[in-house]
């Protein structure tokens, strides 16, 4: 009852929102581009990080020559009420459209069809029409890099990872988390907690404090608030900020936050709209591309060897190297899933389903 | 016991405390209204509202104590919006509190754009001297903020006030039967004016736990569901304040307790652990309303219905 009258109350005031703000005229060297965020930009995480994306596209798109006039409709519930939104997004004139949740998939995908001359980009997800890409980042990569640091910073040699819900990007996660610490040490051990939400952070926190009370020193969250970076904080053990920079939440626990940077990737979409040169591949960027990145060491907690171990694995991943998900890989129950020197491709890894070896907790099946 | 069972055990009390103090607060006020005969839906709306304005205190001022004040008085706002509507002007409570909790959630997202990636200093954690000994129950429930203390105390004047003085008399009595309490000359209007100010009180204030204790930053929507769960304790506890407070308490654990034997590694399904608390609630509400006479006795005989005088 509350969430379907809060959902109406919602998706009446985007629609509003669309009816003000998307009617622009579009002169020649301007263009109009809508943003569907699943979040409010107050997330301090996704929905944040996607918003300084399209803020820094305008700037690089400035520098151009090119004036990007932008509607964002912010909370957009997934479901039929996004179709709507999106609709109205593209018949208002915006003639590039990004959607940036993994629930607007079948929403963009069914407009794009009836809006051929609108451009879609959207994120996360893997339907694509001759007018609809796609773009995801390679998030592993940044929890790889956190994992090699935590690997030398590990002092119980056990380390934390509060989990949200049991997808195949997650499971990417939660095993670089554990491959990157076991590059450094093989005896380090990841226990999961999941708590089956994106974002509550009285939960998270909850979460957290389990996992500290049981000796993990160093955590990792794929969950969208700073609950668990503040926790550490408060138990005196150490995390990491995810999808934005958290240093400020708790910068006597924080050792360096793995960033998503959307920012690169918006402004040559719409180049390439503009430019007549879109295709509609799968887009999968990861640190090469710019789109995954480790930011703000703590370079009083983090030792010199943890910080020059996590710069070398990021230059092989800016050389296009694939050092991640690299053979000899055993699951969790010891059997050899990757034989060694295989590296697993991107079918490999979109479908990923398995833990691997040192994890400690199960996936909810 | 063996000392690794106590150790444990002190850290799954100590997780469930954290979380059930803001929702002491919460559902200690909404008892209170409801006790008066009236059902605010808007806990949650009132809570982030008080979440939002004590974290900005807090964070212009560098005083938690200012900052927990200011989300009460938020909180008390709020409250007289819906004071005015559903007992001013006799608007169907439910849809009232229903939209206080939109109007709460949307309000705080605005005024809280620039609070994100803030922080307020950390609170001062008191052990109480002797108490703090007692094995197991001292260390978790002895160890808190002032603030935490003053929720367990509030708590405890509210069964009090509630069962022993005049003013919690006026209260029930208006809660059960408005119109004999008007014909004895109490006023209805009034009485479920200060019970509904009350729990806006109490909401802002655990709101403003959750942002200055329990989190000690701002986003968007953070309490995330908190003021429905204390909704549903008032339910839980047949509007016993007591029993209440021991309630949230159970519900901290029975939320922890999920997590913490994740962390322990039973081979327990996590989806089986997380769904704990509903299972725990729906066993409690089988067990509490096997009495039908009894538990329905207990709900004020007019709640959530105007009272026109």
């Amino acid at each position: 009852m509350k969430m379907r009258l809060y959902k109406l109350v919602k998706t009446a005031a985007a629609l509003a929102t669309v009816a003000v703000l998307g009617g622009a005229v579009q002169a020649e060297d301007s263009v109009n581009i809508g943003f569907v965020y699943v979040g409010p930009v107050g997330d301090g995480g996704w929905t944040f990080a996607h918003d300084n994306g399209r803020q820094e596209m305008i700037k690089n798109l400035k520098a151009d020559g090119i004036e990007a006039k932008t509607t964002v409709i912010e909370s957009v519930p997934e479901g039929p009420e996004a179709e709507r939104v999106i609709r109205e997004l593209s018949v208002k004139g915006n003639s590039i459209i990004f959607t940036t949740s993994f629930g607007y998939m079948d929403p963009t995908f069914k407009v794009a069809r009836t809006q051929p001359k609108t451009t879609f980009f959207h994120a996360t997800g893997f339907k694509n029409a001759p007018n609809m890409g796609t773009y995801e980042p390679r998030t592993y990569q940044g929890a790889y890099l956190a994992g090699v640091m935590a690997g030398h910073m590990s002092k119980s040699k056990k380390l934390g990872f509060v989990a949200s819900i049991p997808i195949p990007e997650v499971i990417r996660n939660i095993n670089a988390y554990t491959l990157g610490a076991q590059s450094v040490d093989p005896s380090i051990t990841t226990q999961i907690v999941w708590i089956g939400d994106w974002f509550n952070p009285a939960k998270e926190k909850q979460a957290a404090e389990a996992m500290i009370a049981e000796g993990a020193d160093v955590l990792l969250q794929n969950t969208d608030s700073p609950a668990v970076l503040k926790a550490a904080q408060d138990n005196g053990v150490m995390a990491f900020g995810w999808d934005s920079d958290m240093t400020a939440y708790g910068p006597k626990a924080h050792l360096a936050s793995a960033v998503i940077q959307w920012g690169g990737f918006y402004t040559d979409a719409v180049k390439s709209v503009l430019d007549g040169k879109f295709d509609n591949a799968n887009v999968w960027d990861g640190v090469k591309e710019g789109m995954i990145d480790i930011i703000s060491y703590n370079k009083d907690l983090l030792s010199e060897e943890a910080i020059a171990a996590a710069e070398a694995a990021k230059a092989k991943m800016m050389a296009g190297e694939r050092i991640v998900f690299v053979g000899p890989i055993q699951n969790k129950a010891g059997e050899e899933v990757v034989a060694a020197g295989v590296s697993l491709d991107d079918d490999a890894l979109h479908g990923l389903s398995w833990l691997v070896k040192g994890i400690d907790g199960s996936l909810p099946e | 016991m063996s000392t690794e069972l106590i150790l444990s055990l002190t850290s799954l009390l100590a997780i469930g405390l954290g979380y059930a103090i803001p929702l002491i607060f919460a559902s200690m006020g909404e008892l209170v209204v409801e006790k008066s005969g009236v059902l605010n839906l808007g806990v949650e709306g009132m809570m982030i509202v008080g979440a939002v304005t004590a974290f900005s205190v807090t964070v212009d001022t560098g005083s938690v104590w200012l900052g927990l004040l200011a989300g009460g008085i938020a909180g008390t706002l709020i409250s007289v919006i819906f004071a005015v509507l559903a007992i001013h002007l006799l608007t169907r409570q439910v849809p009232t509190g229903l939209a206080l909790t939109i109007f709460g959630l949307g309000l705080s997202g605005y005024l809280g754009k620039d609070l994100v990636g803030k922080t307020v200093p950390d609170s001062i954690v008191y052990p109480v001297p002797i108490l703090k000994e007692i094995p197991i129950l001292g260390d978790s429930l002895f160890t808190q903020t002032l603030p935490g203390y003053l929720a367990i105390i509030i708590g405890l004047v509210v069964v009090y006030v509630l069962a022993k003085t005049r003013i919690g008399l006026i209260v029930r009595a208006v809660g059960e039967s408005p119109e004999v309490a008007h014909s004895i000359g109490f006023s209805v209007r009034k009485t479920r004016y200060a019970a509904t100010l009350f729990g806006g009180l109490m909401a802002g204030l655990g709101g403003g736990y959750i942002a200055l204790i329990q989190q000690k930053f701002w986003v968007e929507n953070m309490t995330a569901g908190i003021g429905w769960i204390a909704l549903i304790l008032v339910v839980f506890s047949s509007w016993k304040p007591f029993r209440l407070i021991l309630g949230a308490i159970f519900f901290g654990i029975i939320s922890g307790l999920s997590f913490y034997m994740q962390a322990k590694n039973y081979p327990i399904n996590p989806n089986l652990l997380n769904s704990m608390p509903f299972i725990a609630s729906m066993v409690v509400l089988c067990i509490t309303s096997a009495n039908s006479k009894r538990s329905s006795a207990n709900a004020p005989a007019s709640l959530g219905q105007s009272y026109h005088s």
